[in-house]
């Protein structure tokens, strides 16, 4: 069993935990993920390390409530357990001194930036992040980022804080402006890094991007979280899952990932209606 | 009392058949299709064992089983008796009694294989097994245990099990290390429950555990902790990893949605029990016609899988003939049983989409039999101009595995050959470095159950002599 030490709602569907995984916490390092299962008739959900502690030997976790697993995680308390936690897995982002590097991040994907801003941060880089939300009730995580950053900027897309509109816009902004930057990571749904790469391919930067396919194993047995990356097929939980996100054939990759909506959709109906842990009740 | 039959009537007999669940009525559920013999049928069966002075059958037995005296505790109706003789050296029976070939094994070199009727040894082994599983009759514990030597194994497949549990009755301290929320490998992962329960594997994994043998899961070797830490802590390492990654045709279209790996699709239904949906929260594709490329075990494991899931149609597609087929007769048998529709001579060449990337078809070519090629098989060549499509919407690749890196990476001094594979020492399994040893797929490729217990057994001797006169990584 691995002990949930912290559990905080970040806003109305995200959620952050500290999960005690000792054996991890001492070789993880930043854009690597883990697998986790609440119980043996779980599924086996992906999800990136948004922090770790290597003395306490804790991997803090951050998600997003869209579907039956990621609810029932959210309805775990302090002191529970989890059946499996394994990791770390994937590639370690490359951390080198690049100059001026930007950290594009939008919903979890701001967690996921996190550990990767802090360490080319650490490498010496000039670190600008950019971080997105609908709204501002949206938004999470700011203090963190601010923390590992040379510079913050905030968007929402209705204005209610910080600049008003979407990353992609400020994006194509500093690119503009600085044609010093080399490197720019864009973490967040598909279909904004799709977008973030279509703004940064007119610019000589290079784009990675960090790839959530649907999983199994997490360690290249089953080959579900394939995805063409220049016309080859490459595994993303052993190849990446971070990718040159010009290569990335978006159409088929995000047509992957709703393989399963259907029996997904049923799933989390069937939750529902068991457990009455609609989401509206679980805010306490 | 042990009733003596003549060798004569003994020589009349024929074999036992052994009882199966009706093929129309299996294909909607994932129970056992064989049902094992009752004590009645055990026993007739038994006697039928001429019991050779020199027993040729145990030739064909990695897991040197004494095959002759525990038939001869069934013949007794000792099977309390019969289950002790085979657990001192197969500590897997209820396993090895279901999966091996035996066609290709013991019963291959048992003198009636001549009349065509060899003793049924893996069945009679899988009843006592069974039988002992139900009147919880339990193996011995060592009593010998020598202190401070540690051995960590990786992997928890038949190779790696095998080697704990012998080190364990030797009283070596042993710690197997799984990549995966559970142990047994392709036992738990690949293999359907309706051919090898999971509780089965559950329960002699637990038997293995008994004898002190400390199962970790969980941990991926080369991610979570390295060969290299590994071999700082423990006196000797044996690698038995697998070898699991998926190989795929390369042909396009086989990134749409509905084209699994053999494993994806195995692993979704046995592992996280799919099958169980909404129950068990992991889902899996039903298609209505299912493809599986490849002929061998695991095709004919996914075709019927497929049929169980509720395919209307599902297709075996093999570029050579019915005589190259590589699966047991037993299993191609049982797939056409229950409809399994084979296509001979048939090759993929690519994979129809619609828009939305749903599976809609598959492209293929006829093939004719040429000159045989290295492997004595007659090499397929397309029929020129002969392109038809089959409709299908869902495709199995089911083309054969690979050497997974992640373990040999972490594993300097540790070499493998061209395919990733580690490089051995037949006699002993040791690999390149010394104290560090392997067996099973990762070092054969895909094999057999069996020969990956026999690697495991032939490692655990070695490790032994390895640690008893003195060696330890440690130092
Ligand atoms: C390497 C990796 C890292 C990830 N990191 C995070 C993270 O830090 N925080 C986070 O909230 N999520 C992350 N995800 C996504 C997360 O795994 C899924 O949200 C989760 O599996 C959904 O499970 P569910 O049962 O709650 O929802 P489901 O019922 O399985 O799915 C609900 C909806 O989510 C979509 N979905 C399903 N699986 C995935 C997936 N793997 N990726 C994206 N969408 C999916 C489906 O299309 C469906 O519409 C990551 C995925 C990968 C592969
Ligand atoms: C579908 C299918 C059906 C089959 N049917 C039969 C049959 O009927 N009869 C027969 O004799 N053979 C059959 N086989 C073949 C047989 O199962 C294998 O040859 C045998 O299991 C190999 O044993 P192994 O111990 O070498 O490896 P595996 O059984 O593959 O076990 C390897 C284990 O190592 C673990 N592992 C891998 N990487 C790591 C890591 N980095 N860290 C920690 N652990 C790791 C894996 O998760 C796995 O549990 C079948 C195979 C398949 C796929
Ligand atoms: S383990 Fe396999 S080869 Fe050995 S006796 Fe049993 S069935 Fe035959
Ligand atoms: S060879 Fe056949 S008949 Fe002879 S001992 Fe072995 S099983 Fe019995
Ligand atoms: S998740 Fe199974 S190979 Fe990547």
């Amino acid at each position: 069993m691995y002990q949930i030490i912290q559990k905080e709602r970040l806003n109305e569907q995200i959620y952050s935990m500290w999960i005690e995984a000792p054996q991890i916490a001492s070789v993880v390092q930043p854009g690597q993920f883990i697998i986790l299962m609440i119980k043996e008739k779980g599924e086996r959900i992906p999800l990136t390390v948004a922090d770790f502690n290597r003395k306490e030997g804790l991997i803090r976790i951050v998600f997003q409530v869209v579907g039956k697993t990621s609810e029932e995680l959210s309805t775990l308390s302090e002191g529970d357990g989890l059946y499996s936690f394994i990791g770390p897995l994937g590639k370690k982002t490359e951390i080198k001194n690049y100059g001026t590097v930007i950290n594009v991040g939008g919903g979890t994907g701001i967690a996921c930036i996190h550990p990767i801003a802090r360490a080319l941060k650490e490498a010496g880089n000039q670190v600008i992040s950019i971080i997105g939300a609908r709204n501002k009730d949206l938004l999470i995580m700011e203090e963190e980022l601010k923390k590992v950053s040379s510079k913050l900027i905030i968007t929402t897309d209705d204005g209610s804080y910080g600049q008003k509109g979407f990353v992609t816009q400020v994006l194509k902004r500093l690119l503009e402006e600085d044609n010093s930057i080399k490197k720019v990571w864009a973490i967040g749904p598909a279909i904004m890094m799709k977008v973030t790469c279509e703004t940064t391919r007119p610019f000589p930067v290079e784009t990675i991007v960090s790839l959530n396919s649907i999983m199994v194993d997490g360690t290249g047995m089953c080959g579900s979280c394939r995805v063409t990356i220049g016309g080859e097929s490459k595994f993303v939980c052993t190849d990446g899952p971070e990718f040159d996100g010009q290569l990335v054939d978006w159409e088929e990759f995000m047509n992957r990932l709703i393989r399963y909506q259907e029996a997904e959709k049923k799933s989390w109906a069937i939750y529902h209606k068991e457990s009455h842990h609609c989401h509206c009740e679980g805010r306490k | 009392m042990a009733e003596m039959i003549p060798t004569k009537e003994r020589m009349k007999r024929e074999q036992v058949a052994m009882p199966e669940q009706e093929a129309q009525e299996r294909i909607h559920n994932f129970q056992e299709v064989p049902l094992g013999y009752s004590s009645e049928q055990a026993i007739y069966e038994a006697q039928r064992c001429l019991q050779c002075k020199n027993p040729s059958c145990m030739k064909g037995c990695p897991a040197e089983i004494n095959i002759p005296r525990f038939i001869q505790k069934i013949v007794e109706e000792d099977f309390q008796g019969a289950y002790l003789e085979i657990l001192k050296t197969d500590n897997l029976p209820a396993i090895t009694g279901r999966v091996c070939p035996q066609e290709e094994q013991c019963q291959k070199y048992c003198v009636l294989e001549k009349k065509k009727k060899p003793i049924a040894i893996g069945r009679l082994e899988r009843f006592v097994a069974d039988w002992a599983r139900k009147n919880k009759v339990h193996g011995k514990l060592s009593t010998n245990i020598i202190k401070g030597k540690k051995v960590a194994i990786v992997g928890s497949g038949p190779a790696g099990l095998t080697c704990a549990a012998d080190l364990a009755k030797l009283g070596y301290q042993v710690t197997i290390f799984e990549a995966l929320h559970k142990p047994g490998g392709v036992l738990v992962y690949g293999i359907p429950e309706f051919r090898l329960p999971k509780s089965i594997v559950e329960y002699e994994v637990k038997e293995i555990e008994n004898l002190g043998v400390k199962v970790v899961t969980d941990i991926v070797v080369g991610a979570a902790i390295s060969v290299e830490e590994l071999a700082q802590e423990y006196d000797a390492i044996f690698l038995a990893n697998g070898a699991g990654a998926p190989r795929f045709m390369n042909i396009p279209g086989e990134n749409l949605n509905d084209v699994y790996s053999a494993n994806e699709f195995l692993t979704r239904s046995n592992l996280m029990k799919a099958y169980a949906f909404p129950e068990y929260d992991t889902p899996i594709k039903i298609g209505k016609k299912a493809a599986t490329i490849g002929a061998g075990n695991v095709a004919m494991d996914s075709a019927r899988t497929a049929l169980r899931l509720g395919a209307e149609k599902s297709y075996i597609i093999y570029r050579r003939s019915r005589k190259e087929v590589p699966a047991r007769a037993e299993e191609v048998h049982h797939a056409e049983e229950e409809g399994v529709i084979f296509k001979f001579l048939t090759l993929p060449i690519k994979v129809l989409g619609d828009e939305k990337g749903n599976v809609i078809g598959m492209e293929c070519l006829k093939m004719e039999l040429g000159e045989p090629d290295e492997s004595g098989r007659r090499r397929p060549i397309p029929v020129p101009d002969s392109n038809f499509v089959i409709e299908v919407d869902m495709v199995i690749d089911a083309i054969g595995t690979s050497a997974n890196p992640i373990v040999a990476r972490s594993a300097p001094g540790v070499e493998n050959n061209q395919w990733g594979y580690f490089i051995i020492n037949e006699e002993t399994k040791e690999t390149t470095r010394a104290g560090i040893f392997a067996g099973g797929d990762i070092v054969r490729g895909s094999a057999t159950v069996i020969s990956a217990v026999g690697d495991g057994k032939r490692a655990a001797r070695s490790i032994a002599k390895f640690l008893s006169s003195g060696g330890s990584l440690k130092n």
